[in-house]
């Protein structure tokens, strides 16, 4: 099953490397990676995504608690939350295409930031699914670049991860 | 004036030999009593002038000694006292040398003393006198140097120089396995550092507290692959509990302290501290204070259990009618061997430990079934099979313990306590997982069992006497004794050994065949006697690990039983043995073959030794003369016995005992792989 993990992070150098490099000594997977300082300038919030079954979430989680720059972490996906991910892409708009494309990106409540003669630019924001579901929709025209920044996600309701 | 002379040692920045002062008429060679020597007369500062600097290059700046006086040549001129705000941080450049100033201080308007001046060397060497570290090991190199001069002007903190950065950790970790403390190591970058990998990674796996100071290329070279330049934090990454770069030298004390901290509670393990060259610059002073105490956000190791789920196990625990105990090296750590006796025998229940945990339960207790796993006991083994409850305590489920999981122990429940929570439901699900430290959860353990009787003592006799009878099938059947004229059986050796030292030996072994008999054949009776190297399984660490138990154990037995092999992987620690005077005791079990790999080659690839035979083994019995050692070659049954007592004559003499063994012998029992715990071959002919 897919989990979403949310940990804050000492805003060390070298504190992402051991949160990556866990997943990779451990044979743990990566699905998404997200990671920015939060209001407080020392630490820093990483949501990784990732896949496997509750033995495996399990293990994933009491590993990140075990680093030392881990200072709290939450599994988003245990209880109501919210999940979004932004996508930069930019797709070819040529022609009748043109027109096909921008209403596209009107049913995805999507915008086109950057126009040239012959691509849109557009942002989108979403959970993951509705992302893949652009994609799919944009494929016949024509997907130049695809920039995606990774799921992010905070709890619904009064839960509140912090110090 | 006291004149020197020179002695080539260390790797030099630019691949030359450095030379470091020594004065004469210390000598070097074997002092003939070790703890004489260790606390020999404080070697005085060497002052301005006192060492001549020719050809000493750029260790020995000495320049005229200051006008003032009164203040002494080594006081610094300091502007601008501390106040309040970046404490610590307050630079302060030494106006006049660049070695041989340990101290300064900052005065206040009265000219009273305030807080200490020190240069990051000074602080690492000051921070390890205020830990009490009494030893540390290492080897010197250009990024260390600034760290190494200021120990050569103190003398609290002893320098132990090995012959390989690998055997500096391996003997850290002896010394911390055999007095539960911290060892302490330092090494250079690049190559230093490298070499030193294997040690960490062999303290990470037996989680044993370690701290590991790197030196490292100046913070303006890092990342230009400048000469010895490793990215060590980097490299050791997946081995270490944590690891720190010193960015500031007024970072030092705290970091150190961390350090400490990290290495020594919790589950232990390995901390690196990386510290770049310019951190340890004798010009910088920077105040330094020794933190007593430290706190981290991020970092706060459980102190006791949970009670609900002591208290459920301690139910299911009284109520069992087939309870094996399963502990490991988390008792020894923990220090709950005690505490585990107690328990135990209040309950009258058989106890089986891991390699890791020999000795947290006295093995010549009849309640001890030995220890368990693919070389473990037979009783042990068919105990945990048939077992309703396993109380597992500071053991993690390796797999040389359970072999298949999915075959293991179908019967039973389990509960597993253990300080860190990812060792629990790792391989092996619990059904009351306890994450606390074992001795306060065994003390609250044996709080709730006073007073109560358990449930079904019928069935624990019923138990005793399945057990029983196990022991009594394979007794006199584990090995076949040598004949006359025929090569010893190195079962023989270990249990003349034992006999020999009573049982009370520090016992450190390598990694093989000899490995499993010294643990089989071997009786332990107290905990941190069998120093071996479980987890990662490293060749090489017998020696240096009980060349780091005997500089700290002087007047005990302290006895490498090693291999031909493995010895030869770090014998250059000889020539430490020799400098140091370390009496160490040697029994190599000398088969000409790498036994262990031979005995799977025997089982598993129709006897096609490939590469498992040695040749060209060299005459040890020169090889350790020309060492100015003694050596004995023992080939019969009837030499062996005298060549034991005659090494164990002297303490603080290095014998080394050559034992031509037999190498068609095999170590069992040795469990069927993908088999479950009580599948077996318990000879070359029988099986289970």
């Amino acid at each position: 099953m897919r989990h979403i993990i949310s940990i804050l992070l000492e805003n060390e150098p070298g504190a992402l490397s051991r949160v990556v490099g866990l997943f990779s000594q451990r044979n743990f997977n990566i699905e998404t990676l997200n990671v920015a300082p939060t209001e407080d300038p020392s630490l820093s919030r990483l949501t990784v995504t990732t896949i496997g079954d509750d033995r495996v979430i399990e293990q994933i989680t009491k590993h990140l608690n075990k680093l030392i720059d881990v200072v709290k972490l939450v599994d988003l996906t245990e209880g109501n939350h919210i999940e979004r991910e932004l996508m930069l892409v930019k797709v070819k708009a040529l022609g009748a295409a043109r027109d096909e494309v921008k209403r596209t990106v009107d049913i995805f409540r999507a915008q086109i930031v950057d126009v040239t003669p012959s691509l849109y630019t557009v942002q989108i924001t979403g959970d993951a699914g509705k992302l893949d579901a652009f994609l799919q929709a944009m494929a016949p025209v024509g997907i130049l670049e695809v920039a995606r920044t990774g799921v992010s996600g905070i709890a619904r309701g009064d839960k509140v991860l912090s110090l | 004036m006291e004149s020197c002379q020179f002695l080539i040692c260390g790797r030099g920045s630019n691949g030359q030999p450095l030379i470091t002062a020594r004065r004469v008429g210390e000598s070097l060679y074997p002092p003939k009593d070790f703890r004489a020597w260790a606390n020999r007369p404080t070697w005085p500062t060497p002052r301005h002038g006192e060492l001549p600097c020719k050809g000493a290059g750029d260790l020995c700046r000495h320049k005229s000694p200051s006008p003032d006086k009164s203040a002494g040549p080594n006081r610094a001129i300091c502007q601008g006292l501390a106040s309040g705000a970046g404490l610590g941080r307050q630079r302060h450049t030494a106006a006049l040398d660049t070695a041989g100033c340990p101290a300064d201080r900052t005065r206040d308007l009265q000219g009273r003393n305030t807080v200490e001046l020190l240069s990051g060397a000074d602080m690492i060497a000051r921070f390890l006198q205020d830990e009490g570290i009494e030893y540390i090991y290492g080897y010197p190199g250009g990024a260390a140097l600034h760290i190494y001069d200021a120990l050569f002007r103190q003398d609290k903190v002893k320098h132990i120089l090995v012959r390989h950065e690998q055997a500096a950790t391996h003997a850290a970790d002896g010394y911390a396995r055999a007095s539960g403390k911290p060892g302490c190591v330092l090494v250079t970058s690049g190559p230093g550092a490298t070499n030193a990998v294997t040690g960490i990674a062999t303290a990470y796996m037996d989680s044993i507290p370690m701290v590991v100071l790197c030196g490292q290329v100046a913070s303006h070279l890092i990342g230009e692959d400048a000469f010895q330049e490793t990215d060590i934090v980097g490299v050791t990454r997946p081995i270490v509990k944590h690891s720190f770069s010193i960015r500031h030298p007024s970072e030092i004390p705290e970091v150190l302290k961390k350090a400490f901290y990290l290495a020594a509670t919790g589950r232990p393990g390995p901390v690196v501290v990386d510290i770049p060259k310019d951190m340890t610059a004798p010009t910088e002073r920077y105040e330094y204070i020794y933190p007593k105490k430290v706190k981290m956000r991020s970092y706060n190791p459980v102190t006791r259990g949970h009670t609900g789920q002591i208290k459920k196990a301690v139910e299911m625990i009284l109520k069992a009618k087939r309870p094996v105990f399963y502990t490991g090296g988390g008792v020894v750590t923990g220090k709950a061997s005690e505490g585990l006796t107690d328990l135990v025998k209040q309950l009258g229940y058989p106890i089986t430990t891991t390699l890791m945990g020999i000795g947290a339960y006295p093995q010549s207790d009849r309640q001890c079934l030995g220890w368990l796993g693919m070389h473990g006991s037979y009783e042990s083994n068919m105990a945990m099979h048939h077992a309703d409850l396993i109380v597992a305590i500071g053991a993690r489920f390796d797999d040389r313990v359970t072999n298949s999981t999915s075959k293991f122990c179908p019967t039973a429940k389990i509960i597993h306590v253990d300080v860190d929570p990812s060792s629990i439901s790792k391989t092996v699900r619990a059904d009351v997982p306890i994450v606390g430290p074992a001795s306060s959860v065994i003390n609250e353990m044996i709080s709730l069992v006073q007073g109560h009787k358990i449930a079904h003592p019928e069935a624990l006799t019923e138990w005793w006497e399945k057990i029983d009878g196990w022991r009594a099938d394979r007794e006199g059947k584990l090995y076949e004794p040598s004949k006359v004229d025929e090569a010893l059986k190195p079962q023989e050796v270990i249990e003349a050994l034992c006999r020999v030292t009573r049982g009370e030996a520090y016992v450190t072994t390598d990694v093989g065949q000899h490995q499993m008999f010294a643990a089989q054949y071997y009786k332990f009776d107290k905990p941190n006697r069998l120093i071996t190297s479980g987890g990662l399984g490293t060749m090489g660490f017998g020696f240096p690990a009980a060349m780091g138990i005997k500089q700290n154990y002087p007047d005990d037995d302290v006895v490498c039983v090693t291999g031909e092999g493995s010895f030869q992987m770090m014998m250059q620690e000889l020539s430490t043995c020799k400098q140091y005077g370390v009496g160490v005791k040697i029994v190599n079990l000398n088969n000409a073959s790498l036994g262990m790999v031979r005995q799977w080659q025997d089982l598993n690839y129709k006897s096609r030794h490939a590469h498992s035979y040695m040749e060209s083994l060299p005459d040890f019995h020169m090889l350790i003369e020309a060492y100015g050692f003694t050596a004995i070659t023992v080939n019969t049954l009837d030499e062996l016995e005298p060549a034991l007592e005659r090494a164990f004559a002297d303490k603080h003499e290095l014998v080394f005992l050559d034992v031509k063994v037999d190498p068609h012998e095999h170590v069992y029992p040795m469990q069927v792989p993908l088999g479950a715990m009580r599948d077996m071959l318990l000879s070359k002919t029988e099986r289970t």
